[in-house]
């Protein structure tokens, strides 16, 4: 389900004054600044909880509250050794391979196939295009709990259960409505004499959708592709009804969330096991923040 | 560091296997696609592009859903017809109607909630220095697995029992002690909702980045003419707000509301990681989820996903008409 087309740019708009500008200035009182910075930390003073909590001693987490760090900084890395060595039964390195080894096909095989459909929709006249069209579009309205439950059958009569496959194929199928929507939104954006000139000069569609479309779609494909790859990275339904236990295919986020349940009390390793799950996204987030926004924008209704 | 068990390069080799796979697929489609000629050839070329969605979408989507409503009118096991028994039990069974009552508190509380923050705040630091900055921070939430957010709150709800020689080390107990008071066990108690109205906290947590960013995009959209007339007049900055700001982003709140109110109807992460759905803190994609693996009762969880269908449905047209009359 989209709610802003892949071509909005939220952050690129140069205006001297906004009406809400105008209003601040006059509103201006330290009372706005104090309101802004409350809420900024009380945002933030959460994530800085742990996050400290997450260097600090097994013992001084579980005695002191983090906030006592500045009255006795102690700091280790031990928290974050222990999540990786398998004595601790975390393993977190094998989860987080699975994790990267789960999102990688999940996203280039949704994303290829989608340029591909988006393309015929765009820019091939075949009969029955229309009714085609609408049918994937009113896909994305399915919650994807209504599809688990046959699926899961299906995945264990064709024996692929506890494989990689079930999560590559649940997850690439759940992303298709949503990705032929947004580039075929964004493909038919692209002028009509291109393609044209293209044909002209004896291009098919495979030359076409190849020469001409796709160093267009770059932008839309990153878009779209960064959120994909956090959707997955980030899921937690498909992977709890699909890699089951154990540490085959199972990624990072389940055995994050197996660990709340089992080792609810060891915050040591919770601490730790939290932030080296969301290293990724962070750094995505940090990286690509302009991309990012945009296709977390666009797809924020998905699932 | 990387303590990972030696089955990795295997790992890769599935991963390889399956993306040769994939782009074999893709490779013979658009082979074929370059060799048809002819009078007929954009009918053939765009079924041949279509082709491996429409295959993933019919086996993956449309047959789970229509399977999916079928199998709500079976028992526990998939296997005897009983009618609309598991819909009567839904709205019938005093557990369920809990979890039906939690999700009505949730969609009534995040999304004005959120979308009131987000609003504000994005009013607040427009155009100040640290302005990107200051969005990030708020933003940040978002980016994460709900699960880690999960695990970032449940350690600020933290209870350690009332002894004297014991110290709070969640923040929430801490303060309530610092005033005086008694440590709670905040997430098992459901006096009030309170256990779930704190998982809703999270979850506005969660979102209010979103509302944040669509409504400052919003608000730098309105056009600067009708700012500046409104000030030459003299509009004070109250009715500038209600007046010019709000009617202005009317349609983007109307959208970040209802978009909002679809994610929190399939709440599912944050309930799941922070209680379990115990203590009386279900909803219904958790309940769906604990139907269906612990409780083992097929017929119900596909009926509390065709309730969850059904709620979505109206939500999400109304959503895209708004996004459409605002394209």
């Amino acid at each position: 389900m989209t709610v802003t087309p892949l071509t909005t740019t939220p952050e690129i708009t140069p205006v001297q004054l906004s009406a809400a500008a105008v209003a601040k200035k006059r509103l201006s009182s330290p009372w706005a600044s104090l309101a802004a910075i409350v809420i900024a930390i009380l945002w933030t003073l959460p994530t800085f909880g742990l996050l400290l909590s997450s260097f600090r001693p097994e013992l001084a987490i579980k005695r002191t509250g983090w906030w006592t760090f500045f009255t006795d900084p102690t700091v280790t890395l031990d928290n974050y050794r222990a999540v990786f060595d398998s004595d601790s039964g975390v393993n977190l390195g094998t989860y987080f391979i699975n994790s990267l080894m789960i999102c990688i096909p999940s996203v280039l095989i949704p994303l290829s196939l989608a340029a591909l459909a988006a393309y015929a929709f765009a820019w091939i006249n075949f009969r029955g295009k229309n009714i085609l069209f609408v049918a994937v579009f009113a896909l994305q309205i399915v919650p994807l709990q209504v599809t688990l439950i046959p699926l899961l059958t299906i995945f264990g009569k064709v024996g692929i259960a506890g494989t990689f496959w079930p999560l590559w194929l649940a997850h690439t199928t759940f992303a298709l409505p949503l990705a032929i929507y947004l580039l075929h939104n964004f493909i038919k954006e692209i002028p009509a004499t291109l393609i044209e000139a293209a044909r002209m000069d004896g291009a098919g569609h495979v030359a076409i959708f190849f020469k001409v479309m796709l160093p267009l779609l770059t932008p839309a494909l990153a878009a779209f592709g960064i959120f994909q790859f956090l959707w997955v990275w980030n899921d937690l339904l498909v992977s709890l009804v699909f890699a089951g236990g154990g540490d085959a295919v199972a990624p990072i986020t389940l055995q994050l969330a197996n660990l709340t349940g089992t080792r609810g009390t060891a915050w040591h390793l919770l601490a730790s096991g939290t932030f080296v799950s969301i290293i990724v996204p962070v750094t995505v987030f940090l990286l690509l923040q302009r991309y990012f926004v945009r296709g977390l924008l666009a797809g924020s209704v998905k699932g | 560091m990387f303590d990972t068990a030696n089955n990795t390069p295997e790992k890769l080799l599935q991963m390889l296997a399956a993306l040769l796979l994939f782009g074999a697929v893709v490779g013979v489609v658009l082979f074929l696609a370059s060799r048809v000629r002819g009078k007929r050839s954009d009918n053939l070329v765009g079924y041949l592009y279509l082709l491996p969605v429409v295959l993933l979408l019919a086996v993956g989507l449309v047959y789970p859903g229509l399977r999916t409503i079928y199998e709500s009118f079976l028992d526990a096991q998939g296997k005897a017809f009983i009618g609309v028994d598991n819909y009567k039990t839904i709205f019938t069974d005093g557990d369920l109607l809990t979890v039906l009552g939690n999700t009505v508190v949730w969609v009534l509380l995040v999304p004005p909630l959120a979308t009131g923050i987000g609003l504000v705040y994005a009013i607040l630091v427009d155009k100040s220095r640290f302005e990107s900055f200051a969005k990030a921070l708020i933003f940040l939430p978002m980016a994460i697995s709900m699960v880690a957010a999960g695990v970032i709150w449940k350690f600020m709800y933290e209870y350690r029992v009332n002894q004297p020689n014991v110290k709070q080390i969640g923040l929430i107990n801490q303060i309530i002690v610092w005033l005086g008071g008694d440590p709670v066990q905040l997430l098992i108690t459901d006096t009030g909702k309170l256990n779930s109205l704190l998982l809703i906290v999270v979850f506005i947590w969660i979102q209010a980045g979103f509302a944040m960013t669509i409504l400052s995009a919003a608000i730098k959209a309105i056009p600067d003419e009708i700012i500046e007339a409104a000030r030459l007049d003299g509009v004070n900055p109250w009715s500038m707000f209600v007046k010019i700001t709000l009617p202005s982003v009317r349609t983007s709140i109307v959208v970040v509301l209802t978009t909002l109110a679809i994610g929190t109807l399939k709440v599912f992460d944050v309930v799941r990681t922070m209680t379990g759905g115990n203590f009386k803190t279900s909803v219904i994609a958790n309940e769906f989820y604990s139907q269906l693996i612990r409780a083992d009762n097929q017929g119900l969880a596909a009926a509390l996903a065709v309730v969850l269908f059904i709620l979505v449905i109206p939500i999400i047209v109304y959503n895209i008409r708004q996004v459409r009359q605002e394209a």
